[in-house]
């Protein structure tokens, strides 16, 4: 049952397995487990980033085909959902419309960027994915009228989700809208993760990783690699749009900042780079690594800033502002010296 | 010993479309200026426009050219360019700052004076940072795109931190010098001095990096590399020392491009070599990687597009250049004049 629902692609390694597990409660118990509005922030944060990056895995770790638009498509599903709630009114319908046109434009935005750039030479897709995701940024910001601009928009989800709805007690937490918007989140993206799962370990997926290995190899076999790129390119912005509506539901407020910002989109990267490229758990363990540092790891560098500032320039390195520095240099590290990511660490110690 | 036949072969005079095939990608600027005549319908704007679409045109060459000739060369595509444009920006308009004195003073001789001090010192870091980023980051990862593609952009990550680090977080504002401050009216139509200089100093490279590539020895073992990397090495050229020459030269050009667009912009932030990529990017793509020609002929397009939109519909300035990329890549979708096979 455990193995088909992992679609046979087990964790393969006893420390990996523990992790998952531990993440895998903690998540599903996050509202009774942990105290305060902000760890329960934290996990459903967790939960959305864990199914962004490993939809960019099936595109970076398997495809073999770097992107920078991946933002883009978030955030194409997320103000799905903004716009639809903010001109439709609360409501669930508005949830649905929203998050589904947000996938559609994602996935025709995706199959043109696709068939255009995958065509001619995989490293063109990097460069015209930059470009493109930039103008639409540019765009968002630009058609304030309808986005918000650099605002972004606040609208209403349906009050069943809010913590205005109070529906007792239980184990000693008050159940709210919020929680159970919450689990809305985590169902939604435990769906989502399985489904990346059974993908990359469909036939397709074989396919894709073969192209990755080889490409002339794979188009002399017969499949055709544009397709099957294109493909690739499709479903993950699709998840993607998803992961973005979950996020715009959550949060209530979609703006440049959170959803289309190179920031993010470098975050993603090193989710995937750290935790492991080709792996879907290596999304897991970075995603949630990550986003547990990102929260709790940046007041421990504004202290020890403070403590440094006798010192001259130190502190500044130190400053809780330049974090995005230090993720760079680990992210250089990290691709350099230990590539297949701290999945691929724990599986090759178990193989040797 | 029988002499050679008599044979002289008639060659076939290539049909008109063939040659204006070959001639499109060069009469496209002409053509894209008169199309922006037509649209804009008033001479003085359209000359102003013009002039500032090729001032911009010419800085993002000068940014591009050494992208494009480090892929072409050593199949290297470099994210971090965008770092030494802002870098260069950086260093250029703290020389400029310092240099107070010279750039207030209504002297030509003492303005030109700081311009070329700020641009030789901004090229001089620049360029011993491409060295640098050359060593430590790009040279583990030749030949894996993947890689290299992660690690650039972790190497302008750092150095983009790195400049808010020194310079602090703030964008820093900057006044042009004295004698290049307003503009000069020609047939009703007012031209900034400085969009005039640029456009001057981006053909003067231009004109100068094609005579190297043509003419020089050194231009000769570069664009050979570029055809055949491996049949250069064969015949004992360490094309390892000219790629890193290369790589040294265009990160100083794009020094020079990040002080040229900081003062054209008269403003400078840290993100602006990021901003700048895009532009760089959609440059060499429709160029065709790996061609300077390309990479010239692509800026003028993209910079004349961006203004003449910006004029008419300013929303879609951004987008045009998206559009014209794809257009010409349904056109020709290895870029204009393309220079390296397919690899």
């Amino acid at each position: 049952m455990i193995v088909k629902l992992l679609s046979g692609d087990q964790p393969r390694s006893v420390l990996l397995t523990l992790l998952l597990l531990v993440t895998l409660v903690c998540l599903a118990g996050a509202p009774f487990l942990f105290d305060g509005v902000r760890a329960l922030d934290t996990a459903a944060r967790i939960c959305i980033f864990i199914v962004l990056a490993a939809s960019y895995d099936l595109l970076l770790g398997y495809g073999g085909i770097v992107s920078f638009a991946h933002t883009m498509f978030f955030g194409l599903g997320a103000y799905g959902v903004a716009l639809a709630s903010s001109h439709m009114g609360r409501g669930f319908d508005a949830l649905l419309v929203g998050s589904v046109s947000g996938t559609v434009a994602a996935i025709i935005l995706a199959l043109l960027i696709g068939l255009f750039s995958l065509r001619v030479r995989a490293i063109f897709f990097a460069m015209i994915t930059l470009a493109v995701a930039s103008a639409l940024a540019v765009l968002v910001s630009q058609f304030s009228g309808l986005t918000g601009g650099e605002d972004g928009l606040t609208y209403k989800i349906p009050r069943a989700l809010t913590s205005a709805n109070r529906m007792g007690e239980f184990m000693g937490t008050q159940i709210s809208g919020k929680i159970l918007n919450y689990y809305l989140v985590f169902t939604a993206a435990l769906i989502l993760f399985l489904l990346l799962l059974r993908i990359v370990n469909s036939p397709f997926g074989r396919v894709l990783q073969a192209i990755r290995e080889n490409d002339f190899r794979a188009e002399a076999i017969g499949y055709r690699v544009i397709w099957y790129r294109t493909m690739a390119t499709c479903l993950s912005a699709a998840v993607a749009a998803l992961a973005g509506s979950l996020f715009a539901i959550w949060l209530r407020y979609v703006g440049p900042d959170t959803t289309l910002s190179f920031e993010i989109m470098l975050d993603i990267l090193l989710m995937v780079v750290i935790g492991g490229m080709g792996t879907m758990y290596g999304a897991v363990i970075g995603a949630t690594l990550f986003i547990l540092a990102q929260t709790y790891l940046q007041n421990l560098m504004g202290s020890a800033s403070e403590a440094t500032s006798a010192l001259p320039l130190v502190p500044d390195l130190l400053n809780p502002d330049r974090w995005l520095m230090w993720l760079g240099v680990l992210f250089i590290l990290s691709v350099y010296f230990f590539p297949t990511g701290i999945v691929g660490r724990l599986r090759e110690r178990r193989a040797s | 010993m029988t002499l050679a036949p008599d044979h002289k072969p008639t060659f076939a005079n290539l049909s008109l479309t063939d040659r204006l095939g070959k001639a499109m990608p060069v009469i496209l600027v002409p053509i894209l200026i008169v199309l922006g005549f037509v649209a804009i319908g008033a001479p003085s704007s359209w000359l102003t426009l013009t002039v500032s679409g090729l001032a911009m045109g010419m800085m993002i060459f000068i940014m591009a050219s050494g992208l494009t000739l480090v892929f072409g060369l050593m199949d290297v595509i470099n994210f971090g360019h965008g770092a030494f444009i802002s870098v260069g920006a950086f260093v250029g308009v703290s020389v400029l700052i310092a240099l107070g004195d010279w750039t207030g003073a209504a002297s030509l001789l003492l303005n030109m004076a700081a311009i070329l001090l700020a641009v030789v010192a901004a090229m001089a870091v620049t360029g011993a940072l491409g060295w640098g980023f050359e060593r430590v980051i790009v040279k583990p990862v030749y030949g894996a795109h993947l890689k290299q593609i992660l690690v650039t952009v972790g190497g302008l990550i750092v150095i983009e931190q790195l400049i808010y680090v020194i310079w602090g977080p703030d964008e820093i504002f900057i006044n042009r010098p004295e004698m290049l401050k307003g503009a000069v009216t020609f047939a009703g139509a007012a031209m900034e001095k400085y969009r005039l200089l640029a456009v001057g100093i981006g053909l003067v490279l231009f004109i100068a990096m094609r005579m190297v590539l043509r003419r020089t020895k050194i231009g000769l073992i570069v664009r050979a590399g570029v055809e055949n990397g491996p049949m250069v090495e064969a015949l004992g050229y360490r094309l390892r020392i000219v790629f890193v020459g290369v790589f040294i030269a265009g990160s100083a050009l794009a020094g020079l491009g990040g002080v040229m667009w900081g003062l054209y912009q008269e403003v400078i932030t840290a993100g602006m070599g990021e901003e700048m990529m895009v532009l760089v990017f959609i440059v060499a793509i429709i160029g065709g990687l790996g061609s300077v020609e390309g990479a010239f002929i692509g800026a003028l397009l993209v910079g004349l597009l961006q203004n003449y939109v910006a004029f008419l519909e300013p929303k879609l300035a951004l987008v045009s250049n998206i559009a014209l990329m794809t257009t010409i890549l349904m056109w020709r979708p290895q870029g204009m004049l393309p220079v390296v096979k397919a690899k």
